[in-house]
């Protein structure tokens, strides 16, 4: 499966785009996280406002097989509300931070969506037939008089107009005292773990009032903190394995058969920096904001502001890859620490077959790199480039004195359109970029 | 941007000029110092940490709430602080200050 434009045979291209065009984006309709399902043929999307909406793949039509078939609104409800917890003063966001789906088990379909504070389990299923022909209820389902129920029948099943409903099946709340940052489901399907700033809880999907503590790294001083984890994943295949990666560009990987309190790692991987080069900066940029094994479980992938680093998780002392994401911002540290946008989180995903990566950037870039060729790719989530099929023009930030024509220089970068989050179908080449209020679908052009 | 600032900006440019032969991330940092000479000797250090840990808090009274409320009666209270300011235990809020905490159900844009 190819990886990444710049072939002669392989292009992006413009599928859809979700979402209002209004210039004026309304603080809750912001994508906070966006998730394909196992199968890919289901995308969730969480945003601010605390709603999900998930989208599913209509089948290809017969009539123009060359193109892949649409994601369509599939469900849509209301996961979480804003709450004030009285007791600490504290105001606890409605902003889902993140969904991860279960692996398919039946008929319906499980997420996960968890904000700050509280992770729920969400059951989503179809009805697509209704019983009619009760003895008891009338048509209208009222009761009826008894008097009136003189023969018995039996209720038939007629088919109904799809519904899809979603309910809350499990509340997993009281956990954690920090910001959940990550949620991750094992490989065991039965267990789960949530991350805040501080600890690291581990759930059994069945029980929610009971979750064990498996790392915690609360200083007996809080004057001595020194870091916070930013994230945390299981590892795809070994259900002992997780790991969490820290403020300080550190990853450390537990073994849960090691001990029940995984305070100590089994492994720690950082890169060693060169002394000479620290600056006020340097920590900050390094703080790990994503964290994700390859589906193969043999690799995992590291974003930290600037760059997108490919571990082996066979070598702690360095990464085996470095990408660059947007090297020219290295040189407005200064004004991106005064509007706030060097602690902006950026996330990353693997392709299917692990041979390329993707992550957001700035003025609704994101970018590509393909491991095999090397090759790398910035694209652009526009409503430009919206046409349909059209196909994507790869963009240049200039960063010498000269600007080519067609490229951007780093002044007229748009600090406020971030690409945060993006998804890569899990088997084929198409990919869901969250560009602020809007989801932009795109997907290769088949040849 | 002051004029003052924008002539304090050229003798920056200049001493950024003889930083980038070291590194921009060092001329970056030049800057900064120079624009906040009272930023803590300890970068991303537990300040850093702390506040964000306690992202999200409020302090609120509701016996001083509602006396503040009851004077709003009287007089003008001084107009609310933006929101990026803290409200502590020594600001009163009062009902302009508070954010509306709307428990939205309009549905989502992207499911149109």
């Amino acid at each position: 499966m190819a990886g990444v434009a710049g072939g002669n045979d392989f292009q992006w291209c413009f599928s859809q785009v979700k979402g209002a065009i209004d210039e004026d984006v309304a603080e809750a309709d912001i994508i906070s996280t966006v998730e394909f399902n196992y199968s890919g043929d289901l995308l969730a999307t969480g945003d601010k406002g605390g709603r999900v909406v998930i989208f599913q793949h209509e089948q290809e039509s017969k009539n123009r097989p060359h193109l892949r078939g649409e994601y369509n609104v599939y469900s849509t409800f209301q996961s979480h509300e804003p709450e004030f917890d009285y007791l600490k003063s504290l105001e606890i966001e409605e902003k889902i931070n993140k969904i991860r789906w279960l692996p398919q088990q039946n008929a319906a379909h499980f997420l996960l969506s968890t904000n700050d504070k509280t992770i729920k389990l969400w059951k989503i299923s179809e009805r697509d037939k209704r019983a009619e022909g009760y003895n008891l209820k009338d048509e209208e389902g009222r009761l009826r008089e008894p008097y009136r129920i003189t023969s018995l029948r039996v209720p038939v099943l007629m088919p109904m107009d799809l519904m899809v409903e979603a309910s809350p099946r499990r509340i997993f709340a009281n956990a954690h005292t920090y910001h959940i940052n990550s949620i991750s489901v094992n490989s065991d399907h039965e267990t789960y773990l949530s991350a805040d700033d501080l600890r690291i809880n581990l759930w059994h999907l069945e029980i929610t009032d009971r979750s064990f503590n498996i790392v915690d790294i609360k200083p007996a001083n809080m004057e001595e903190l020194t870091e916070v984890i930013t994230a945390a994943e299981c590892h795809p295949h070994q259900c002992n394995v997780f790991v969490y990666s820290s403020s300080k560009g550190t990853i450390r990987l537990c073994d849960m058969r090691a001990a029940a309190l995984c305070d100590r790692h089994s492994k720690f991987f950082e890169e060693p920096e060169d002394p000479s080069s620290r600056s006020f900066f340097s920590e900050i940029i390094s703080s790990i904001s994503d964290v994700k094994f390859s589906h193969s479980g043999r690799y995992m992938m590291t974003r930290d502001y600037l760059s997108v680093k490919v571990w082996d998780l066979n070598m702690e002392n360095r990464p085996v890859e470095t990408y660059q994401v947007h090297e020219y911002l290295r040189s407005k540290l200064c004004s991106l620490y005064e509007n706030d946008c060097i602690f902006d989180k950026f996330e990353c995903c693997w392709n299917g077959s692990d041979s390329a990566i993707m992550t957001g950037s700035y003025n609704n870039f994101f970018r590509m790199f393909d491991r095999n060729t090397r090759r790398d790719i910035t694209l652009e989530a526009s409503r430009e480039s919206s046409k349909p099929r059209a196909t994507l023009k790869p963009r240049k930030v200039s960063t010498g004195g000269k600007r080519k024509k067609d490229e951007i220089s780093v002044d007229s970068l748009d600090f406020n359109k971030k690409i945060l989050h993006t998804a890569w179908h899990p088997k084929d080449n198409v990919i869901a970029v969250a560009a602020t209020n809007n989801l932009y679908i795109f997907q290769d052009k088949i040849n | 941007m002051s004029e003052q600032e924008e002539g304090m900006a050229t003798v920056e440019e200049q001493q950024e000029m003889e930083d980038k032969v070291i590194s921009p991330e060092k001329a970056e940092e030049v800057k900064l110092k120079a624009r906040y000479p009272n930023l803590g000797a300890k970068p991303g250090g537990s300040d850093f940490l702390r506040k964000r840990l306690q992202k999200g808090q409020k302090y609120f009274d509701s016996g001083d709430y509602n006396m503040a409320k009851a004077k709003m009666k009287n007089k003008q209270l001084p107009s609310a602080p933006t929101e990026k300011t803290e409200i502590t235990g020594d600001h009163i809020p009062t009902p302009q200050d508070l954010p509306q905490r709307k428990t939205s159900i309009v549905a989502s844009k992207l499911a149109v």
